[in-house]
């Protein structure tokens, strides 16, 4: 079996699993009781947030736990705007955010906010006139998606925060659950990016844990109201056993993380120059995107084809992003990028995670060229 | 080019007269203390400065551990070569690197021991400091007030080069003072009383009074893992546990409810004060601050304060609750402070005690009560501990197979 959807969720390392258990059983008080199993809890907690807040360079004040990256993309965007909608309502977004961010901001646009949704070049990146006319003096919010979901685009951080040096009371967002591990987030008290979402399970931590880090200042209003856990802003108990084995799995991901990244980086040059000589495969990923995620196309075959035709060889790929995949929609990331109806339909995503193997790329090469000699046999004159 | 050694700056210290030597030994002690986990590290004492000459041990490391002793004004890395003129010059330019930026300026300062060395200072100035103004032509040469010095010794075994300036903690090394009592109540103040007392040079012993089952074992607890954060700054802690249960039931029964708090205050300033003698210290410190609550007026200062005659320190005394509140962010100790358990201070106290207690009223009351007995009592069952730095230590590992 080989497994290259890593972009939508990541088998559990088995350290960390046991991680999950260890806590589950020896640390199960509530880290709000006031009994020695909750003061335990409580401490395990916030050395866990004390770790996170380490690894990503910010401070443990700054990091809170959600459920999800789709919570934190959802809290972040509508806290800010149920936080700062009296000094304005328009927020500006891409036209290529994970469908967190855009039905989030479809829901705001119901309720009178503008959203003003910036267009990607071929590449997939934003133009940074277009994000410089964009900017109104009731702009409350911008928020990017730092590494594409679908084909990998990378957003040009530095220049972003660079424009948004001058607009201080604008909240810059990103949404890196696909970037962290892979490409450099800068992050922290000298940074300009005020808040970022990321996501447990794409990095081999158990589903169910969102980290949301929310710069020291910077209001936004809570989603969930309760009994007050994450200083008022989440309230829910904690689930601690997911939130310590995502601590650990983040430490065990940032581990040699140069080394990983330039691992995957080959990984994705060996797939793309084992198939740039077939005539028929189109790639939507450049070279320059994260080097974890390729999305590419065979001319006139469905992806879903080509996703069933791999899993008969125990290939696991995705139509693009595997959330829009089962509802059967075209990729917005390609047709937002000029790709026309017909190719964009064609594309599926290989996603690799640290632990595949140049093996397994080579075993994917050989299998895709029989299915591609099969399937382009109606090309054939 | 890596730091050989740490050099040590005293500040206040090298003011002292004719024991200065003793302060210098007890300050390279607790150096030594603290580096224990660096063992080959080695400290050497002189008059006008300590070096710690690394030996390999993390830079980094062993500076981070002696922003934490007290005594040190401030520490420079120094960088050591050989004795030629292209060696020094490099050091002198791998020193500027850290420091320089567009428009500052600099200059060189030669001192020599070694006047066999070939070139004198006057030539070494001149030299050096070209050597470094062509390898950072943003840099300017200033002779007055420049933004950074290059200080450079030319010894018999060798030239010795440092410029960064790292800022050490200030006060006087812990022990210096003598020893003094602290009342460690497990609140936000106490904690950091302690810790400025220990930076005037007060080894502290840690007086915490305890009644279960009124007070639990988590508000015990807490007050000890308080003590451990301020081992930090010194050696290990006496952690006195004073079983106060039986002098509060004893209050509560024959005290009107208005001077509970006072007679409380009075009973542990009792103990305390024998414990003192006890323990041959010289003082006792609490963490009070005039005006912040009902006892700490001037009329109810002086109702407790009445009951003895040996010197109470105050530290706080005239601090800002938000300024207390930032010293304990500093030192580690406001998370844990703030964890809700019932001390000893909050159980049986009424609504509204006195802020201007009678003394003449608190004697007649008070007269009620063995007061000899229950402090014997009190002080005959103490527990001591040993609060050490392996306690915090104890506290991480439980989580690292963990994290």
């Amino acid at each position: 079996m080989i497994y290259f959807d890593n972009s939508a969720t990541t088998k559990v390392t088995p350290e960390v699993l046991k991680v999950y258990e260890k806590v589950s059983q020896r640390f199960f008080g509530n880290p709000s009781s006031l009994h020695y199993l909750g003061t335990q809890a409580h401490e395990l907690l916030e050395s866990a947030r004390a770790q996170v807040a380490q690894i990503l360079h910010v401070k443990p004040t700054e990091i809170y736990f959600t459920s999800s990256g789709t919570e934190g993309d959802n809290w972040l965007i509508k806290g800010t705007a149920m936080e700062k909608m009296r000094f304005g309502k328009h927020i500006i977004t891409t036209q290529i955010e994970h469908p967190a961010v855009a039905h989030s901001m479809d829901q705001l646009e119901h309720l009178g906010f503008e959203i003003t949704r910036l267009s990607v070049d071929k590449t997939g990146q934003i133009s940074i006139d277009e994000l410089k006319q964009a900017i109104r003096p009731d702009t409350i919010l911008a928020t990017f998606i730092a590494v594409n979901n679908e084909m990998g685009a990378i957003q040009p951080l530095a220049k972003i925060s660079e424009v948004l040096a001058e607009y201080p009371t604008i909240h810059l967002m990103i949404d890196a659950v696909q970037a962290i591990g892979k490409i450099d987030l800068p992050l922290g008290n000298d940074q300009r990016i005020d808040m970022a979402v990321f996501s447990g399970h794409k990095f081999h931590a158990p589903r169910g844990v969102g980290i949301v880090y929310l710069k020291e200042g910077k209001q936004v209003a809570p989603l969930l109201s309760g009994g007050g856990q994450e200083k008022g802003q989440r309230s829910s108990t904690e689930n601690l056993p997911g939130i310590v084995a995502t601590s650990r799995a983040l430490r065990l991901l940032t581990k040699d993380e140069m080394k990983k990244r330039q691992h995957l980086a080959q990984l994705t040059q060996k797939l793309r120059e084992g198939l740039k000589n077939l005539p028929y495969v189109q790639f939507f990923s450049t070279d320059k995107g994260a080097p974890h995620i390729t999305c590419l196309g065979i001319q006139g075959i469905r992806g879903e084809v080509l996703v069933h035709a791999l899993e008969a060889e125990e290939i696991y790929v995705s139509t693009t992003s595997a959330c829009s995949s089962r509802a059967g929609r075209d990729s917005s990331t390609l047709l937002a990028m000029g790709i026309v109806h017909e190719e964009a339909e064609t594309a599926i995503r290989i996603s690799f995670s640290e632990y595949n193997t140049m093996e397994e790329v080579a075993q994917f090469l050989q299998a895709f060229k029989a299915i591609y000699r099969q399937l382009t046999r109606i090309y054939e004159k | 080019m890596k730091p050989s050694q740490i050099m040590v700056r005293y500040g206040e210290l090298s003011t002292k007269g004719k024991n200065i030597n003793d302060f210098i030994q007890l300050l390279a002690q607790n150096i030594k203390y603290a580096l224990k986990d660096y063992p080959k590290a080695k400290v050497q004492w002189h008059r006008d400065r300590t070096y710690i000459v690394l030996h390999g041990e993390s830079e980094e490391g062993v500076i981070a551990q002696l922003k934490n002793v007290f005594g040190i004004q401030t520490m420079s890395p120094v960088i050591q070569v050989e004795k030629t003129l292209e060696a020094v010059e490099q050091a002198a330019i791998s020193l500027a690197e850290k420091l320089q930026a567009p428009g500052k300026s600099f200059k060189i300062n030669t001192r020599r021991a070694d006047h066999d060395f070939a070139y004198d200072t006057i030539e070494l100035n001149r030299r050096i400091g070209s050597a470094v103004a062509q390898a950072y032509p943003e840099l300017v040469v200033k002779m007055n007030e420049p933004d950074f010095v290059i200080f450079v010794e030319v010894r018999d075994n060798g030239i010795y080069l440092y410029a960064e300036i790292i800022q050490g903690p200030g006060g006087m090394p812990v022990g210096s003072a003598g020893r003094g009592m602290l009342m460690l109540s497990g609140g936000i103040d106490s904690p950091v009383a302690g810790y400025l007392s220990m930076k005037r040079g007060i080894e502290i012993e840690a007086v915490h009074f305890a009644s279960p089952p009124y007070t639990s074992p988590q508000a015990l607890q807490k007050a000890k893992d308080l003590a451990a954060k301020l081992t930090k700054y010194g050696r290990e802690i006496k952690f006195i546990e004073v079983p106060f249960t039986e002098t509060q039931e004893e209050i509560k029964r024959v005290i009107p409810e208005g001077y509970i708090m006072t007679v409380t205050r009075r009973m542990m300033l009792r103990i305390t004060e024998s414990l003192m003698h006890q323990r041959k210290a010289l003082a006792i410190m609490n963490g009070e601050s005039l005006g912040q609550v009902a006892s700490q007026t001037l009329e109810s200062m002086r109702a407790i304060n009445a009951v003895t005659c040996v010197p109470i320190l105050r530290p706080l005394v005239a601090m800002d609750k938000t300024e207390i509140v930032k010293i304990a962010e500093e030192i580690d100790t406001f998370e844990l402070s703030i964890q809700p358990f019932e001390d000893c201070c909050t159980i049986f106290t009424p609504p509204r005690p006195k802020t201007k207690p009678h003394l003449d009223d608190v004697e007649k009351f008070e007269a009620a009560m063995d007061i000899d007995g229950l402090v014997k009592r009190a002080v005959a069952g103490v527990k001591i501990d040993n609060i050490g730095l392996e306690d915090v230590a104890k506290e991480i590992d439980a989580f690292e197979d963990l994290l």
